[in-house]
């Protein structure tokens, strides 16, 4: 077995057991400190593939952003499974369908990129480099990119937004 | 790879683990020497010429002194936190350039462990990891004091990375590389950034104070509000290595600041020294310079503690949001204006 072979063994059997832990551990807080590791290990995935770029992004806004302000609610909210909501069938049903759509897009990308990902390796170009990935989203995806920024800016403003009512109603 | 390579790389990483240990360990020593110089006392005096032994004799009480556990039901949580804190501030010492290249046994040597060409996402990620550490720690050592603590330094240290990200946008934008050592080369003689982009600098000096969690920003440890912060509950090494963790990190954003912004190890007349004495003797010079410039800015750090009150915890919120972020959006605008001056002027039909 090569090394690689081996520490993508290590990696996945990681990533596994943590994403399951997140799920099946009974302290919320627990949950978040296993999917913080699991999200390193993910990060180590991409880095097997040579891709540090993407790497330290990952890490920078799963770990170090989200996860962070994730901890932060939940010790702040001191999560008991008493106080757990009783959910409705119907945000239950949502939860699904938006899930079921979530795989769609992602087989979607998947089968759109198998080409993309097969001409990369025989124009031979460095495409994990920030300076190529740079020119890709700024050229040929300009539109997505704008519309991705579109859609974090209203989500920005409508958690404000959220916010700034609940103090009127006080 | 070679083993030549293998044997090379560890020693530089041994020789950069043990300088900042040694530097973390001086630091605790030079800050009561300053402190006490500013106060006009004498500072420790008594373990060695001047003291100087007193980081040791630090070192041997807090070994040895009783291991206090709290009461709490997550104790490997309760010993991750100080383990985490630790690792972070050493872990970014791997991409800093701590000289160009020496010429030994007829290879050249680069100064640095690894020279990743994202050098700078990597500092910004590690630091971003840090706050885990304290997080934990002062979760798990169920405290309300300890958790309050955490939020506190949590939510300064998430709110400070913003600005900080945003002010090496500007610097970026002129360098055109995220590379640690590119960006050094880049200041060859007087050429530093800090003259290009004086206000990103300031922003950054600002942000890297409060990441280190040093006063005038220290409320996560404000003594007459919460005891002692997120590291309450440790005691003995445990406590020992929270606090160690922040002057490595002082160590650490000192040097960044040195590399980033004061031309790293360049010094007028680098190339000069480099063609009249070689380039053993103008590196080993350079490592020098860039030592005297961190040393100054672990000194401003020092300076600032004794000056400069705490803030108070909504001032520290309202300079960290609404000052220094829309300054740094500012300064990235006048970067990009001033480096699209021509085509803007051609546009216009000027």
């Amino acid at each position: 077995m090569s090394t690689i072979l081996i520490i993508f063994c290590v990696l996945a059997a990681i990533t596994l057991a943590t994403a399951f832990l997140t799920i099946f551990s009974k302290n919320p807080i627990h949950s978040a400190i296993y999917l913080v590791i699991c999200f390193f290990s993910i990060a180590g995935h991409y880095l097997l593939l040579n891709s540090q770029f993407l790497a330290i992004v990952h890490i920078i806004v799963y770990s170090g952003a989200i996860m962070i302000l994730f901890l932060f609610t939940i010790m702040l909210m001191n999560l008991n499974e008493e106080r757990e909501v009783h959910r409705p069938r119907i945000t239950r049903l949502g939860a699904i369908v938006s899930f079921c759509l979530i795989c769609l897009v992602l087989i979607a990308i998947f089968i759109n990129s198998k080409p993309i990902v097969g001409e990369y390796v025989t124009t031979g170009e460095d495409y994990q480099s920030i300076k190529v990935l740079g020119k890709i989203l700024l050229n040929e995806y300009m539109v997505p990119f704008e519309f991705a920024s579109i859609l974090l800016l209203v989500a920005m403003i409508g958690t404000v937004l959220l916010s700034k009512k609940e103090k009127l109603q006080k | 790879m070679d083993s030549t390579i293998i044997i090379e790389k560890s020693v530089i990483i041994v020789a950069v683990f043990a300088l900042t240990m040694l530097m973390a360990m001086y630091s605790t020593w030079a800050e009561r020497k300053v402190a006490a110089w500013l106060q006009d006392r004498v500072g420790p005096n008594r373990a060695g010429p001047f003291g100087l032994f007193q980081p040791l004799a630090d070192g041997l009480k807090l070994f040895s002194k009783e291991e206090f556990e709290p009461n709490t039901p997550n104790r490997f949580l309760f010993f991750v936190g100080p383990a985490i804190a630790m690792s972070t501030a050493l872990m970014t010492s791997a991409v800093i350039p701590w000289g160009d290249r020496l010429h030994l046994f007829g290879r050249d040597i680069l100064l640095q462990a690894t020279d990743l060409n994202i050098g700078l996402l990597y500092f910004i990620g590690v630091v971003s990891v840090g706050v885990y550490g304290i997080m934990i720690g002062g979760w798990a050592s169920n405290n309300k004091f300890s958790l309050m603590g955490a939020v506190r330094a949590a939510s300064q240290m998430v709110s400070y990375e913003v600005a900080m990200g945003l002010s090496l946008i500007a610097l970026l934008m002129m360098t055109g590389t995220l590379s640690l050592r590119e960006i050094s080369a880049q200041q060859a003689g007087m050429n530093w950034n800090v003259f290009y982009q004086p206000l990103s600098f300031i922003i950054f000096l600002i942000c890297a104070f409060a990441e280190t969690n040093r006063t005038p920003f220290d409320l996560a440890e404000c003594e007459t509000e919460l005891i002692g912060g997120y590291h309450t509950e440790y005691s003995s090494m445990k406590m020992g290595f929270y606090l160690f963790a922040e002057y490595a990190n002082m160590f650490i954003s000192s040097t960044i600041l040195a590399v980033l912004f004061f031309g790293g190890y360049n010094y007028p007349g680098m190339s000069w020294a480099v063609e009249n004495w070689g380039v053993n003797i103008a590196n080993v010079i350079g490592f020098g310079a860039l030592f005297i410039k961190l040393c100054g800015f672990i000194f401003f750090y020092m300076w600032v503690r004794w000056t400069i009150p705490r803030f108070r915890y909504d001032q520290l919120m309202h300079l960290g949001w609404r000052i220094l972020i829309p300054l740094s959006i500012i300064n990235i605008m006048i970067t990009g204006i001033v480096i699209l001056r021509s085509e803007i002027a051609t546009y216009l039909g000027f």
